[in-house]
C-alpha cells in the first residue's frame, strides 16, 4: 500500500482523531472522505498531547495550517480528552462510517482493538443495526498478542511473520490471558516451535471473535491489530470458510470515519 | 475538550420524608436488637414479610444492607474477607460483601443511622424464589449466632403456576408458624395476618402507581430514582407508613406530569434496564443518561416488588404463595420474554440495557439468547454491559459508557 497522495487538492479539510487504548490515529480528509494525510502515535499517558502531536504531523504532511480545518471529531476511549475537537462520537459509529466508505453495502465489521473487540453490523445504507463488544476481558484482543510476545520474549512486530511462517499450530485452550501464558510454558517445555505457539495464539484471537457473533454476510476486518497482523485475516477466512475484506490503512478506519462524520456534521447532516 | 455528557439530577422532594422513614425503621430495629425490646427476623427481600410482621417481628432485609454496601462502595473492600473464609468471589456479591461487613465489623449503617452493627437476628427466614444464595447467606449467620433458620423452598424457572406448585408453597408457608410462634412468643392470629397483607397490598398499589407514572412522556421518574425510592416497598411493606409514603411520592410525580416536568430535561429516548443496578455507579449512570436526553423509564428490578396477588388476602397463605412465586425471577424464559415485550410496549421503549451481573446469574437475563430473540421480535436495539451489583472490580466504566453512548447514537441514526 502506498502513502496517501498529499498533492490532492482540497476545498475543505476535516479532521478525525481516534484516541485508542494503545494508539492514537489521526486522519485529515476532504469532504468526500479522501485521505489527505494521516498520523499515528502510541497513545501514552497524555492523550491530549498525543492527539496534538498527531495533528501537527498530519498538518505538516499535508502542508496545511490548523486554521484550514473546518471541523474535528474525536473518537476512541480518549475521545473526551481532545481539546481541539468540536464534537465526539463513539468508535462504534466511526469505525462503521470508515468501513462503509470503503465498502458501501451491508457489512459486518470486526474491529480487533488494543484492548477490546467490536462487531458492528451495518445495513445497505450504512446505518448501524447492531453492535457487540467483547466481555470485560482482554483475551482475544491486541493486548493478548502483546502479552504472548512478552512471554515469548519477542518484539511484537515479529509476531505476524512467525505466525505466517508455519501451517502448524498448537491449541491454546484457555480463555484467560494469564492462563494462556501458563499453557505456553508447558508447550515450550515440550519443545514446540515458537512459530507454532504464535500461530496458535493468533488462532485463539480469532476463536474469541467468532464467539461474539455468527458473523453473517460480508465480513470486514479492521483495526490496528488486523493491520499489523495480516495473518489474522487469513485465519478468520479459514475459520469462516469465505473471504474477509480488509480496508486500506485498516488502523486508520476509525479516524477516517470520524473525519467523514465531522464533514457530515458540518454540512448539517 | 468535548464534554462527557453529564447532567444534573433533579431532586425528588419526597426523598426527605423517605429518608426519615428509613431512619425510623432502622432506629426501631436497632433498639429491638440492642435492648431486647422486640424480636428481630431477617427476611429475604421477596420472602414472607407479612407473616413475620403479623407475628410481631421487626423485620430486617439483608439485601437492603447489601445495596447500601454497594452504593457506599464499601463492598470491594469487604468481599475479600468473605472470600478468605471460603465464599467464592463468583457467588452473590451481596452475600460476600455482607459477610465481609460482619467479619470486619464495618457497616454503612453506622454512618447513615448511628448503628454499631446490623441488628442481630432471632430467626432467619428465606425464600429461595430468587436463588439458593440467599439461603446460604442466612445459613452463615444462623451458624454464627446459633439462631434458627427456616424458609420456603421454591422451584424456579416456572411457566404456568400449576395448582400443585401453589399447594406445596401454601403448605410451606403454613408450616413456618410453629417455629415462628416459638421464637416470637406471639400466638398466630389470622386476622392480623390479613390486616398486614391488606396493608402490604395497598403499598404495592402505591408503588405500582409510582412506577407506572413513567409511562407518561416525559417520564417524571427514572429507574435510578426508583432504585432509591423502592426502599419502603422492600423493607416496610405491611406497615401503613409505607402506604402513606407512596401516596406522597405519587402525588409529587402527578404534579410533575401536570406541570410537564420530566425527570430528564428534554427527554428524547426511553430505555429499559434489565437486571440489577450497578449500585456503586447509580449517580454516574443517572447523569450519563440524562446527559444524552435519555430516561431509563422502566426496569425488571423495580417492578419485582409489586405483589398484586397479595390482594387475595382472604386466603392469606395461598395469596402469599402466589405473590412470591409469580415474580419475573421465578419464571421461565417464555414468561420473561412475554413480560419484556409488554413492558417495551407499555413504556414506549427505544432501547434495552441488559446488565450481565457477574455474581448474579438469576438476575442476568441476557445469558440464554433473550436479547437476540427480542431484537428479532421487536426491532428494539440493545446492549449488554458486563458488570456486577456490588463488586466494582467486575465493571469496566469505559466499556460500559462507550456502549451506552453507542446505543444512543444508533437510535439517533
Amino acid at each position: 500500500m502506498s502513502a496517501p497522495d498529499v498533492t490532492v487538492r482540497r476545498t475543505a479539510l476535516f479532521c478525525g482523531v481516534d484516541v485508542g487504548a494503545s494508539a492514537t490515529k489521526l486522519v485529515l480528509a476532504d469532504a468526500q472522505g479522501g485521505v489527505v494525510s494521516q498520523a499515528v502515535l502510541a497513545s501514552g499517558v497524555d492523550y491530549e498531547a498525543t492527539a496534538r502531536q498527531c495533528l501537527n504531523q498530519a498538518l505538516e504532511q499535508a502542508r496545511a495550517a490548523e486554521s484550514e480545518l473546518v471541523a474535528t471529531l474525536s473518537t476512541g476511549y480518549g475521545r473526551h480528552n481532545v481539546g481541539f475537537a468540536d464534537s465526539s462520537l463513539t468508535e462504534l459509529q466511526c469505525h462503521g462510517a470508515g468501513c462503509y466508505h470503503h465498502f458501501p453495502e451491508a457489512i459486518t465489521i470486526v474491529d480487533i482493538g488494543g484492548q477490546d473487540n467490536k462487531v458492528i453490523r451495518l445495513d445497505g445504507e450504512g446505518k448501524r443495526v447492531d453492535f457487540k463488544m467483547n466481555r470485560k476481558c482482554a483475551a482475544g484482543t491486541g493486548a493478548f498478542i502483546e502479552e504472548i510476545a512478552l512471554r515469548l520474549d519477542l518484539p511484537v512486530e515479529q509476531m505476524d511473520g512467525l505466525a505466517a511462517s508455519t501451517e502448524q499450530l498448537v491449541q491454546l485452550s484457555s480463555f484467560c490471558t494469564v492462563f494462556a501464558k501458563t499453557e505456553i510454558l508447558s508447550h515450550l517445555r515440550r519443545g514446540v516451535p515458537v512459530a507454532e505457539i504464535v500461530r496458535g495464539a493468533f488462532r485463539s484471537v480469532i476463536l474469541r471473535v467468532v464467539e461474539m457473533d455468527p458473523l453473517d454476510g460480508e465480513v470486514v476486518l479492521t483495526g490496528g491489530v488486523a493491520a499489523h497482523n495480516p495473518t489474522l485475516a487469513k485465519l478468520l477466512e479459514e475459520k469462516l470458510g469465505r473471504a474477509v475484506r480488509v480496508p486500506p490503512f485498516a488502523q486508520f478506519t476509525g479516524a477516517l470515519g470520524a473525519a467523514i462524520l465531522s464533514a457530515r456534521q458540518a454540512a448539517g447532516g | 475538550v468535548t464534554e462527557e455528557k453529564k447532567a444534573v439530577i433533579k431532586k425528588i422532594n419526597s426523598a426527605k420524608p423517605m429518608r426519615q422513614l428509613m431512619a425510623d425503621y432502622f432506629k426501631e430495629l436497632d433498639e429491638a436488637a440492642t435492648t431486647g425490646s422486640g424480636k428481630v427476623a431477617w427476611c429475604t427481600s421477596v420472602g414472607p414479610a407479612e407473616l413475620l410482621r403479623a407475628l410481631g417481628f421487626l423485620v430486617y432485609f439483608p439485601e437492603n444492607h447489601g445495596a447500601l454496601l454497594g452504593t457506599s462502595r464499601m463492598a470491594a473492600d469487604l468481599i475479600p474477607a468473605a472470600n478468605a473464609i471460603g465464599y467464592s468471589p463468583d457467588i452473590c456479591s451481596y452475600l460476600t460483601s455482607d459477610v465481609g461487613s460482619y467479619l470486619k465489623n464495618n457497616t454503612p449503617l453506622t454512618k447513615a443511622f448511628g448503628m454499631k452493627s446490623v441488628p442481630k437476628a432471632d430467626v432467619l427466614v428465606y425464600n429461595t424464589n430468587q436463588c439458593r444464595d440467599v439461603k446460604d447467606w442466612f445459613a452463615f449467620f444462623a451458624r454464627e449466632w446459633q439462631v434458627p433458620l427456616c424458609g420456603i423452598e421454591t422451584n424456579r424457572n416456572l411457566g404456568e403456576l400449576a395448582p400443585h406448585v401453589i399447594q406445596d408453597l401454601t403448605a410451606q408457608h403454613e408450616a413456618l408458624i410453629p417455629l415462628l410462634e416459638q421464637v416470637s412468643g406471639v400466638k398466630f392470629d389470622i386476622d392480623r395476618l390479613k390486616e398486614t397483607m391488606a396493608s402490604s397490598y395497598r403499598c404495592t398499589l402505591g408503588w405500582k402507581k409510582v412506577l407506572r407514572s413513567a409511562e407518561h412522556r416525559p417520564s417524571p421518574i427514572t429507574f435510578f430514582d426508583g432504585t432509591i425510592h423502592m426502599g419502603p416497598a422492600v423493607v416496610l411493606r405491611g406497615d401503613p407508613r409505607a402506604e402513606t409514603y407512596y401516596e406522597t411520592l405519587a402525588a409529587e410525580l402527578e404534579q410533575r406530569i401536570a406541570d410537564g416536568v420530566g425527570a430528564v430535561d428534554d427527554e428524547a429516548y426511553r430505555f429499559y434496564w434489565e437486571g440489577m443496578p450497578v449500585w456503586g455507579k447509580l449517580r454516574s449512570h443517572a447523569e450519563l443518561f440524562a446527559g444524552h436526553r435519555t430516561c431509563v423509564v422502566a426496569s425488571t428490578y423495580c417492578n419485582s416488588w409489586i405483589f398484586e396477588d397479595l390482594g387475595a388476602w382472604d386466603d392469606p397463605f395461598e395469596a402469599m404463595a402466589r405473590a412470591y412465586t409469580e415474580l419475573f425471577i421465578v419464571r421461565d424464559e417464555d414468561f420473561k420474554e412475554g413480560y419484556m415485550r409488554s413492558m417495551v410496549e407499555d413504556y414506549a421503549i427505544n432501547g434495552i440495557i441488559y446488565h450481565d451481573a457477574k455474581t448474579c446469574p438469576n438476575n442476568s437475563n441476557n445469558r440464554y439468547g433473550m436479547p437476540q430473540r427480542l431484537l428479532k421480535q421487536l426491532g428494539i436495539p440493545y446492549v449488554v454491559i458486563n458488570g456486577d451489583l456490588n463488586d466494582l472490580r467486575l465493571y469496566s466504566e469505559e466499556q460500559a459508557v462507550t456502549q451506552f453512548e453507542a446505543l444512543v447514537e444508533q437510535i439517533q441514526g
